[in-house]
């Protein structure tokens, strides 16, 4: 019986109609990455196994391929997600972090260290890792502004659930640019893109 | 200054109108059918698929339709073709040693086991136009023999018994092969990037390049060690499964070259190798490309760089035809503006060149005249 | 895994190994008739496809050194769920969508007992077909085997 169970979770869950609604996903996240900071809807029709959630899951339909090798963290690498990643978009999955184009942490899960990742080179800063985070929340959380491309003067996020050295760890990221890796905070059906050029602080009370 | 003109859509659209109507040609005459150039022209469909690296004999044969026969335009439709879709993922590497052999010579034993099989060659044909195939008559069944059992050896096994000939090219552990569809080339290339290179390259440029080598640019005193055609597997590991799976055969062509090498300070003289594997069956392009392959290894062998064959950066940067066929080609496309500019600096520059004139010579130049 | 558990399945996946290997050169004629014996006529959903993508074929440098990518081929695949729950794929070289679909239906009708022997009298059909023409090429291949005869062995 647990065969059959896992065999459903793996070969089900995935778009009904792949290339529209992968294209919608890309579109929206093509739209986050270049306004950075803004809210932006995922299409959450895909189900993947637990734990991953249905915006990373979407989004790994989008994204994954056979020549994207993702890291998933220990409970999801151990779970069915890895032959449903496998099945449908072809991705393999690696424990080496700097091998990996993009590494999908669960709500709640440990969040690595970004330079423990691919940070590309400085003539092919685009080889680098995208990091699909999922968390509590967008918004509602201790408030960050954000500056830099793609943002008309200044931006306020609020996430919920990011670690509380979130804004040491982006800063080292920051600090290696045009290296780094780029973001992307999901919670339920939508996300927030923070690529590498955004600056962030703290908002003063 | 950029000036952006528009027009002739009508005139494009009644050009392509046009094109398929010469295509077409003569309507009197029966349409040619994609089985039959598949299975009449078998080898320009092959070459076809070699130098737009995609193995599919229907496709590639509607290309040449197509493209009426041009061969590098039915290259390129094919190529197109191929960026539409989606790589599944990585076949096991094909095993040529359990091929099963349509042809395989070897220049270098008589007697070698599996014996010299001609298979269906132009060879040893006197080149005669045959007026009998104006005609549709009857072709002969060809002629059958018992198989027997020998094994079909590879040439370079009987070599390396005796320690004679390098081994099989190694490259570092953990290396994954490169893929020049993936990533941008970066100079100097390991020698995975350059077959691959090499494997879909012109087969005109490679045959000149490699004749060049012959004539002593580059001598690397080549013998065919062997070249064998004919069906290989094709498996792919299927994730789902946990195993892999043959997905059917491909006809492929193999060039064993065997060159002469007098050894350096590390190494004994002994053979070494030059290696050339094609889609299809195209004997001439995997024996260019096996000279071209060993050529380009001089660097390697300590040899000296002093001919185009040996040059792997103008050698694989120019052995691609798409991208030779858009460069050269693109200068038929509207240059009005480029062209404006320039006929403005030539005006000025007899301009000037008529004032300085008309002022006699310079007392400098008068003095060099001396 | 055990040692035990280990050798009852190899077996049976290399046997599901042959069936899927023969299925790829089925043709889209030999899988219809032989899906007519299936009776009931099994109930078929799709899972994935039939869709078309490519495989990177890959060589061996010198024929058998590190491998390096030769160039592309056009890959069908399919998979689908039989209304009994089993899941087949399918896959092979060229672009025929039918031929895929069909093929994963005979993996997935070869996981279940009671069909299998169709399954199999399918793949041997398949084999045999195949067999043949090798041999017959071989045949003929034999025939242009070059028999040397010395004509004069000089001395000195």
């Amino acid at each position: 019986m647990v065969e059959v169970q896992d065999a459903n979770a793996v070969y089900a869950g995935a778009f009904d109609n792949p290339v529209f609604q992968s294209q919608a996903v890309f579109r929206a996240l093509m739209d986050g990455m270049a306004r950075p900071g803004t809210v932006v809807a995922i299409d959450a029709s895909a189900v993947p196994p637990e734990p991953m959630g249905r915006g990373a899951g979407a989004i790994a339909l989008t994204l994954c391929d056979t020549d994207t090798p993702a890291w998933l963290t220990q409970t999801q690498a151990q779970s069915a997600v890895p032959a449903w990643l496998a099945f449908h978009t072809g991705a393999p999955v690696t424990d080496v972090k700097p091998e990996a184009r993009f590494a999908f942490v669960e709500a709640g899960a440990m969040v690595p260290g970004f330079n423990q990742f691919a940070l590309g080179t400085q003539d092919y800063p685009d080889r680098s890792t995208t990091l699909v985070i999922e968390i509590a929340a967008l918004s509602g959380g201790p408030a960050m502004i954000g500056a830099g491309p793609g943002i008309k003067g200044e931006v306020e996020i609020s996430p919920v659930g990011l670690p509380d050295i979130f804004l040491t760890l982006w800063n080292e990221n920051r600090s290696v640019f045009p290296r780094g890796v780029d973001l992307v905070l999901v919670a339920g059906d939508a996300a927030l893109c923070l690529p590498r050029t955004v600056k962030l602080r703290r908002k003063e009370a | 200054m950029y000036v952006a003109v528009k027009g002739g859509e009508a005139a494009i659209a009644n050009a392509h109108r046009l094109l398929a109507d010469r295509r077409r040609g003569d309507r009197s005459l029966p349409a040619i059918s994609i089985a039959q150039i598949v299975a009449q022209l078998g080898l320009a469909v092959d070459r076809v698929m070699a130098e737009a690296s995609l193995y599919d004999r229907s496709l590639a044969a509607l290309a040449v339709t197509q493209a009426r026969g041009d061969m590098i335009e039915a290259i390129f439709i094919l190529r197109a073709y191929r960026t539409t879709l989606p790589r599944f993922g990585y076949a096991q590497p094909v095993d040529t040693a359990d091929m099963k052999i349509e042809r395989r010579v070897s220049a270098t034993y008589k007697d070698l086991p599996g014996g010299q099989l001609l298979g269906p060659t132009f060879d040893y044909t006197h080149r005669l136009l045959d007026p009998s195939l104006l005609e549709d008559g009857p072709v002969d069944e060809p002629e059958q023999k018992d198989v027997g059992d020998a094994v079909t050896m590879r040439v370079s096994e009987i070599l390396a018994g005796e320690g004679l000939i390098e081994p099989d090219g190694m490259l570092p552990e953990d290396h994954v092969p490169g893929d020049i569809t993936r990533e941008p080339l970066e100079f100097p290339l390991n020698r995975d990037l350059r077959l691959q290179a090499l494997a879909r390259g012109d087969e005109g440029f490679l045959l000149a390049l490699a004749y060049s080598t012959q004539r002593g640019y580059a001598r690397t005193h080549p013998f065919a060690g062997e070249i064998r055609i004919g069906e290989v597997e094709v498996e792919m590991d299927i994730p789902e499964l946990g195993f892999a799976v043959s997905l059917g055969r491909i006809r492929v062509t193999e060039c064993q070259m065997v060159n002469q090498f007098s050894g350096s300070a590390k190494q004994p003289p002994q053979f070494t190798r030059g290696y050339g594997l094609v889609f299809g069956q195209s004997e001439r392009k995997a024996m260019a490309m096996a000279l071209v392959d060993r050529a380009l290894r001089a660097q390697e062998f300590g040899e000296d760089i002093v001919a185009p064959a040996q040059d792997e950066e103008f050698v694989i940067s120019h052995s691609d035809n798409v991208q030779a066929t858009g460069f050269v080609e693109h200068l038929k496309l509207p240059h009005y503006v480029d062209f404006q500019a320039e006929l403005d600096l030539v005006r000025r520059m007899r301009r000037e060149h008529v004032a300085a004139k008309s002022q006699g010579p310079k007392p400098d130049m008068k003095e060099a005249a001396e | 895994m055990d040692a035990i558990k280990q050798n009852q399945i190899e077996p049976e996946k290399s046997e599901r190994h042959r069936c899927m290997r023969l299925l790829a050169q089925a043709t889209v004629e030999e899988m219809r008739a032989a899906l007519q014996s299936v009776q009931p006529a099994p109930e078929v959903f799709a899972v994935r496809g039939p869709e078309t993508g490519l495989v990177m074929v890959r060589g061996r440098i010198g024929g058998g050194g590190d491998p390096f990518n030769l160039g592309e081929a056009t890959v069908t695949r399919a998979t689908v769920r039989l209304g009994t729950g089993e899941i087949g794929h399918g896959q092979m070289l060229g672009t025929e969508k039918e031929k895929a679909r069909l093929a994963a239906v005979f993996d997935a009708l070869w996981q279940r007992p009671e069909q299998r022997g169709v399954v199999e009298a399918l793949v041997l059909a398949v084999e045999e077909r195949i067999a043949a023409q090798d041999r017959l090429e071989a045949e003929q291949t034999a025939a242009t085997r070059v028999d040397f005869f010395t004509m004069v062995r000089g001395e000195n």
